[in-house]
């Protein structure tokens, strides 16, 4: 693929603008938060190309955004931020992707590495057994047409009713896991014949399930607040989305969209970027199957933390209680949410898409969890399964700035193709092995896709979006134990 | 034609690209294209089969169209197809009946989880005498 050879201004060592006039058509410049060192493999792919693509869209505010972990996507690129106004702007299925709610939840635990380490194996094969996983993976629970509707208002408490979870599981879930608005009746009947065999499966591709350690405790207070406490504690990391379901529900909505561009007389540069005025019908009813699809998920996350909490008291005998096995928080990657921001010294509801970016609210926001109040809403960014994942904490700075947003994991350098050539004659399994990972996974040619020089190093992206001030970090983990579908 | 399709790699994701004599043609490379991503084509027996209507604006989406059923079906239904007979193929409608049998984890390999179609970087083109296509798949 071509290099991209736009004009970049900086503004500071993390902030770098596409002027306005960089395309005829952009409403808004462009704002990319990246290292020097990183912008240089930005500038590999046309991702910038597309982040200023995203800046035509009517109604779009501030800047197209995009978090240092960007890559090239489906019209909008993985990590971008694009907040339209609800007025005049408009809503776009690319703008979230397919993976409708993709998404990361965090369990700490009151066990030590030196506890779990002599058991892993024994773990890691008690979880693969009951999280179900892979290619096609059908859930131990069985959703009902009827119970299909209902879980796709309710959320994540729809699973909590059903003994799979506790309140206080949806206390730190963003939205409390139930997006509001969610209307059963704008998804289509393939999307929930899709869903409803998926409903409590993990998938396949760059979705996971992780035992990690704490390596490193950047801010021990705010972490003692999530309960993460010692170096060397156990964690859970949960990386998942909606499925089938999700990806069914934006194919859909986007047919419906590429016949709105038409009739509302929208000038796109690229087709992926179809989309509808948010009060528009089509623009509603995709908000509605959207919504419907963020619930699926939280339920699908909110299953297999349950799951992973029995298979952990199966093997250390204790109850999840006793084995201290709390949510620290649930983050969604993959979603557009109205929200309402300042703008120009002006408070606007507007319509945040974050797509591969996760939203970093402050102390002291009404959507702020109440155990967080006072620290910041908790953001996960999972690393690749080779290095580590950091724990932060949403700031005033990104509610200022970017919408109350942030980067969300590590973002891929190399194709899945690619990845698979650089690795191949190698063994993935026994690499990470002699590095103390123990990795269980339903496809190894889909493994070494995975790799970890398939990503951008997780530490540069971090210490980008600490350095700008978007999150502050909180701590660091890294694999003990990985289960991919 | 020489080649019926090609496989290319998109950053996140993959894509193919499909040649034909005619347009059906065509079609039915870029469906035999979609399950050599999903499973080894040789490993299909042809035991049963199916018809399929589909429908669209226009012929580009036709195609997405097209392939996103298929999807669907191996995602709910769990079928692999290896033939396609195009009955009819209008610029917005397309009349098929597909070959192949049910998914069989003794018998058939699955290599990746193709999730959907997608119309990033869609490209239907005359090429030649014939008719090539590009078409990028998330999975």
């Amino acid at each position: 693929m071509a290099r991209w050879q736009g004009q970049l201004i900086k503004i500071d060592d993390y902030r770098w603008k596409i002027p306005e006039n960089y395309k005829t058509g952009m409403k808004v410049p462009g704002l990319i938060y990246a290292s020097k060192k990183m912008l240089e493999s930005i500038r590999e792919e046309q991702a910038l190309e597309q982040v200023a693509n995203v800046a035509f869209l009517p109604g779009i505010v501030g800047y197209s955004f995009a978090m240092p972990d960007i890559h090239w996507g489906y019209g909008f690129p993985i990590g971008g931020v694009a907040a339209m106004d609800i007025k005049d702007g408009v809503v776009s299925p690319g703008g979230v992707g397919y993976d409708i709610n993709c998404g990361v939840r965090l369990l700490r635990t009151s066990l030590s590495e030196a506890e779990v380490r002599p058991r892993i194996n024994e773990l890691i094969n008690e979880l693969f057994l009951n999280v179900p996983s892979g290619l096609g993976s059908e859930g131990k629970i069985k959703v009902s047409q009827k119970e299909m509707n209902q879980l796709m208002v309710e959320g994540a408490r729809w699973a909590v009713k059903r003994g799979l979870g506790s309140e206080e599981d949806l206390d730190v879930t963003e939205e409390g896991g139930c997006l509001s608005g969610a209307d059963p009746s704008k998804v289509s009947d393939k999307a929930t014949k899709r869903g409803m065999p998926q409903a409590g499966t993990l998938g396949s591709g760059n979705h996971f399930l992780e035992i990690q350690v704490v390596k490193e405790i950047f801010d021990s207070h705010i972490a003692s607040i999530m309960g993460i406490t010692e170096i060397g504690q156990i964690l859970v990391l949960i990386h998942t989305g909606s499925r089938g379901f999700g990806h069914q529900v934006c194919t859909d909505h986007l047919r419906v969209m590429e016949g709105a561009v038409s009739k509302y007389g929208i000038k796109l540069p690229d087709r992926q970027l179809a989309c509808a005025p948010i009060g528009s019908s089509e623009g509603q009813d995709y908000l509605g199957a959207m919504a419907c699809a963020a619930n699926y998920a939280w339920t699908n996350r909110q299953c297999i933390a349950h799951w992973v909490r029995e298979s952990f008291s199966k093997i250390f005998g204790k109850s999840p209680e006793k084995l201290g096995m709390r949510q620290v928080y649930d983050v969604c990657h993959n979603i557009a949410k109205i929200e309402e921001h300042i703008v120009d010294g002006h408070k606007l509801k507007v319509c945040v898409h974050r797509k591969g970016a996760t939203r970093a609210f402050p102390a002291g926001h009404k959507d702020t969890p109440t155990r967080y109040k006072e620290v910041g809403q908790p953001v996960l960014i999972p690393g690749d399964m080779g290095r580590c994942s950091f724990v932060a904490v949403g700031t005033q700075k990104a509610m200022d700035e970017s919408f109350g947003s942030t980067c969300h994991g590590a973002g891929r350098v190399l194709s899945r193709g690619a990845a698979r050539r650089s690795m191949q004659g190698r063994d993935v399994v026994r690499e990470l092995e002699n590095r103390g990972i123990t990795i269980k996974a339903g496809s190894i040619p889909s493994l070494a896709e995975e790799a970890s020089q398939a990503y951008k190093d997780i530490t540069e992206v971090i210490d980008v979006v600490h350095q700008a001030g978007i999150s502050r970090k909180v701590a660091m983990a890294t694999p003990m134990g990985v289960i991919k579908g | 034609m020489e080649k019926a399709f090609e496989i290319i790699n998109h950053s996140a994701d993959v894509g193919i690209i499909a040649y034909g004599t005619d347009v059906e043609e065509l079609f039915s490379n870029a469906a035999l294209a979609l399950f050599s991503l999903i499973t080894e084509p040789e490993s299909v027996e042809e035991k049963l089969h199916l018809n399929l209507e589909v429908s669209s604006e226009d012929r580009d989406s036709l195609l997405v169209e097209w392939l996103n059923e298929l999807i669907y079906l191996f995602d709910v239904k769990h079928i692999l197809f290896n033939r396609f007979n195009i009955e009819s193929l209008t610029h917005n409608e397309l009349k098929a009946t597909c070959y192949g049998e049910g998914f069989n984890p003794m018998k058939h390999k699955i290599k990746i989880g193709v999730k959907a179609a997608t119309y990033h970087m869609l490209r239907l083109d005359k090429n030649g005498g014939g008719y090539k296509a590009q078409i990028i798949l998330d999975i």
